[in-house]
């Protein structure tokens, strides 16, 4: 056997830049290190890796032939949005394609009467409801980033938002998807109808972080705007008056649209940035809001308040108007970055938990973070029990940094021995995989990656993302067994 | 102390699924128990046919081979209800009835209304089955926030989780919805649940015909009401009876249900839904078909229909269960999906007399994505031992 020498990774890709330069076109091809590490970290900025190849798709035939090309070539790609992603989910390979969609940005005409609009992969979310707003509809998943965020992100990730509370995430509200499977192979999963023959692959494909294909087109669900909406913030002297008010809402029978809660910290980091006028000296606010018709709004209002007045709020205010309503939402969404204005550096944390645990849960966060002399800001969406941890560092005291991450990865494991899961929205990605094994029993990833298997067999569409480790495909199972018992009857070829 | 997994031999036609009779009838009381018998079951080759309730056995096609039947009637704990989390964990075996009653003592339900009797929860999430109520709640799809499945070989596997809020792995539930036992048995779910409305208001109004709730169905998805169902039902070429529901406090219902009279433009009001309302059309010697479709077709769905179809639509959500007289299926069948297809529209048989269901496509076309179905089907059950032949493209 004569010895070849195996391409190496940097003849690999050269190559493949030549192929693709020639498919796509030289301008949308990027190799100059100093064009590419711009896209080197998504929104989790402590995973930095410069792509080898950055393509900026304009259509999706330049989605189909990069695709078909890394799969020709057996090279990783990672498709990215709008780079928003809090889990490195869109963390580049190093020998790998960086498959840009934020190009592909042309929105369909609302379809009105059957409540759906169809766009592209890098549509911003906020232009969805933009454009139904003449309609009266909306897109209902309202991440927190929605200014900047894509579609394509979100169906990624299986974005959330404040208000899936009562209107569900993203994965409810994608009707129909056509996927660029990893060999190249354009499919379309789901579609305008509620159901189709076969199995609900859409569903499977939502939240499967670029690991399953890409998405080139998207038909989305509006939902009617509400007669009504009401909004209101409450401030509370403790963390357990706030959470009490919580369970007894949904006690009482009520689904708001929203439950918000912010700690201390995390009231004084938004005050700090953007002046919102939360209550002076409150302990934890929340911020509840009742959506649908009139007369249930203010029926549920009014029990919401009372709810609020038994459990010691001490100050509740009820916004007169969008401009008031804006504000209140204002403190909330922008606490992320709020953190900033009181603290060096963040580790931002998303864990979720059975809502009734959230009292115990919190005191167990705030014991750790004593322990090790860090502050932790809480931001959450208190409805569904998704925790925003947001833990506070200083990168210029030596190991800090490091002592951050540990309390972050401790939080985690508090949510799964809670009974809860490691992320509610921002994805496994690069950073929580190897909790994946701490919440999920072996055989339960390797079931989970059959369907990494079907779709993917050689393992190139984002790869090392959410599992810990990767299951080897084989070959494919159908070419190895016997006749197909169709075959056998004469009845068909085995496909 | 736990009941052993009981076997007998199978009783005849009772036990027949789509006319194949199985040689054994196994009925495991525990998650271990049914790894057990699928584990043996593919050291033997033996082909595995998972039933609960068996009132959907004609939803998918007749299997190629049944050697054992899978009965699940036995996993049939509630295991965990925490009210205050508004969740549950209930094994496959639980009738949905059942676990409704027990969610209704602490004024909760599950949002799922098939009106199948007998109907345990592992079989509505393998026929992916729901009622006029999926206008509110959604589907299983939206409802069913964890899974404990077991594959062919006899793994053990979960996804999802306790929480309604959990982007953690893939999602195997979904794939689950409406897999008909091909991928394997689901032997326990975990479901978000929502509070029991406190009052409900009913709308009733006569239509000349069916093709007339067409506009005004799509009128009420456009108002900011919030029915929790839209339902039409009527005959092809005959009157028809649309029934808006509302349920929420008081005075939400008697508000809603009087805008809803004047957007109508007539109706008569009531407390109660009239008889009929939410089950399938249609009897046992008709042909049952469920249509899906872009929800704004239905007066060109209802229309396509041949004459003597009785018809129950899901009016607002693009969904309706069709009842086709035996003897004109046959040919309307490829005439109905032609006039559907432009709508996005398939049309897939749920029941139909013996004689006639073996001249009829079962599932009707399954798009551009029939190759990757199969690949998942292979990766999950590469031996074709569970169910194999009763899915779409003959998986």
């Amino acid at each position: 056997m004569t010895a070849v020498a195996e391409p190496s990774v940097s003849d690999l890709t050269a190559a493949l830049a030549e192929r693709l330069r020639a498919t796509v076109g030289t301008e949308r091809v990027l190799t100059d290190r100093t064009q590419t590490r711009t896209y080197e970290c998504d929104g989790l900025a402590n995973f930095k890796v410069t792509p080898a190849i950055v393509v900026l798709a304009e259509s999706r035939q330049h989605v189909v032939d990069t695709v078909r090309l890394c799969s020709q070539a057996r090279v990783p790609f990672v498709a990215r949005g709008s780079g928003t992603g809090l889990s490195g989910g869109a963390l580049p390979s190093s020998d790998g394609v960086l498959l840009v969609l934020s190009r592909l940005r042309s929105l369909g005409a609302v379809d009105a009467d059957n409540r759906q609009v169809t766009v592209e992969p890098g549509v911003i979310n906020l232009w969805v409801t933009r454009d139904a707003a003449p309609y009266d509809l909306a897109y209902a998943p309202d991440p927190s980033s929605q200014l900047v965020c894509s579609i394509g992100g979100n169906v990624a990730e299986n974005a959330g938002g404040a208000h899936c509370l009562k209107y569900g995430f993203t994965v409810n509200h994608v009707l129909g998807a056509e996927v660029v499977l990893p060999d190249g192979e354009v499919v379309h999963l789901g579609g305008r109808a509620p159901e189709h023959p076969g199995y609900d692959l859409l569903g499977a494909f939502i939240g499967s972080e670029g690991t399953l294909g890409v998405a080139t087109e998207l038909t989305l669900r509006l939902i009617r705007v509400p007669e009504a909406v009401q909004t209101m913030l409450v401030g509370y002297r403790s963390v357990e008056d706030a959470a009490g008010t919580v369970s007894d809402i949904i006690g009482a029978g009520i689904v708001p649209a929203a439950v918000e809660m912010m700690d201390a910290l995390a009231i004084e980091a938004a005050e700090a940035a953007v002046n919102c006028g939360y209550p002076a000296g409150a302990v934890a606010v929340l911020v509840i809001e009742l959506d649908g018709p009139q007369v249930e709004v203010e029926a549920q209002f009014r029990q919401v308040e009372e709810i609020a007045q038994r459990r010691n709020a001490f100050e509740v205010r009820i916004a007169a108007d969008d401009a008031e309503r804006a504000l209140m939402w204002k403190g909330r969404k922008s606490a992320f970055a709020a953190v900033g204005r009181i603290s060096p550096s963040y580790y931002v944390q998303d864990g979720v938990i059975p809502r009734t645990k959230l009292p115990e849960v919190l005191a167990e966060m705030k014991r750790m973070a004593d322990a090790k002399g860090l502050r932790v800001a809480n931001v959450f969406h208190a409805g569904d029990g998704n925790l925003h941890p947001l833990v506070l560092f200083d990168d210029a005291v030596e190991g800090q940094a490091h002592e951050a991450e540990e309390l972050a990865g401790a939080i985690l494991e508090l949510c799964i021995t809670s009974g809860g899961s490691i992320t509610g929205e921002h994805g496994v990605g690069q950073e929580k995989r190897m909790k994946m094994a701490k919440q999920f029993t072996p055989e339960d990833l390797d079931t989970m990656q059959l369907l990494r298997c079907a779709f993917d067999p050689d393992g190139i569409a984002n790869p090392g993302k959410v599992f810990p480790t990767p299951r080897l495909c084989g070959e494919r199972p159908g070419v190895r067994k016997g006749e197909h018992p169709v075959q056998a009857a004469g009845l068909g070829e085995v496909f | 102390m736990t009941a052993a997994t009981e076997i007998r031999r199978a009783g005849g036609a009772d036990d027949a699924v789509g006319g194949v009779v199985p040689q054994e009838v196994v009925r495991p009381a525990t998650v271990d128990q049914v790894s057990e018998v699928l584990r043996a079951a593919a050291a033997d080759g033996r082909t595995v046919v998972p039933v609960g309730g068996r009132s959907k056995l004609t939803w998918a096609a007749p299997p190629d081979s049944a050697d054992l039947l899978l009965d699940l009637t036995g996993l049939d704990r509630i295991v965990e209800h925490v009210a205050g989390d508004l969740t549950v964990v209930a094994e496959a075996g639980v009738r949905l009835p059942d676990l409704q009653a027990r969610l209704g003592e602490a004024g909760q339900l599950l949002g799922l209304d098939p009106p199948e009797d007998g109907a345990t929860l592992g079989g509505v999430v393998s026929a992916n089955a729901s009622g006029p109520r999926r206008l509110r709640y959604g589907t299983t799809r939206d409802l069913l926030i964890g899974i404990t499945v077991v594959l062919a070989d006899g793994t053990v596997a979960h996804a999802g989780g306790k929480v309604v809020k959990n982007v953690a792995g893939y999602d195997l539930g979904k794939v689950f919805t409406g897999a008909h036992g091909t991928l394997g048995a689901v032997a326990s779910t975990t479901w978000r649940l929502h509070p029991v409305p406190p009052a409900r208001r009913v709308v009733t109004l006569e239509l000349p015909d069916v093709a007339a709730a067409g506009p005004l169905s799509i009128a009420l998805a456009r108002s900011t009401l919030t029915p929790s169902a839209v339902e039409l039902i009527g005959r092809a070429d005959g009157a028809a009876r649309l029934v808006v529901l509302f349920e929420s406090i008081a005075e939400s219902v008697d508000a809603q249900a009087g805008a809803a009279v004047a957007l109508l433009g007539g109706g008569e009001e009531s407390d109660d839904v009239p008889e009929g309302f939410g089950r399938r059309p249609g009897g046992v010697d008709d042909v049952l078909l469920r249509l899906a479709y872009a929800p704004a077709a239905l007066a060109s769905v209802v229309g396509a229909l041949p004459a003597g179809t009785a018809l129950a639509a899901h009016a607002a959500t693009g969904v309706s269960y069709a009842a086709l007289p035996a003897d004109a299926a046959v040919e309307a069948l490829p005439r109905l999906r032609a006039a559907l297809a432009p709508h996005d529209g398939t049309a897939v048989l749920l029941r139909a007399p013996d004689d006639v269901r073996d001249r009829l496509d079962h599932w009707g076309p399954a798009g551009d994505s029939l190759d990757l179905m199969r690949r998942v089907k292979e990766r999950f059950d590469p031996e074709r031992q569970m169910s194999p032949g009763r899915f779409v493209g003959g998986l």
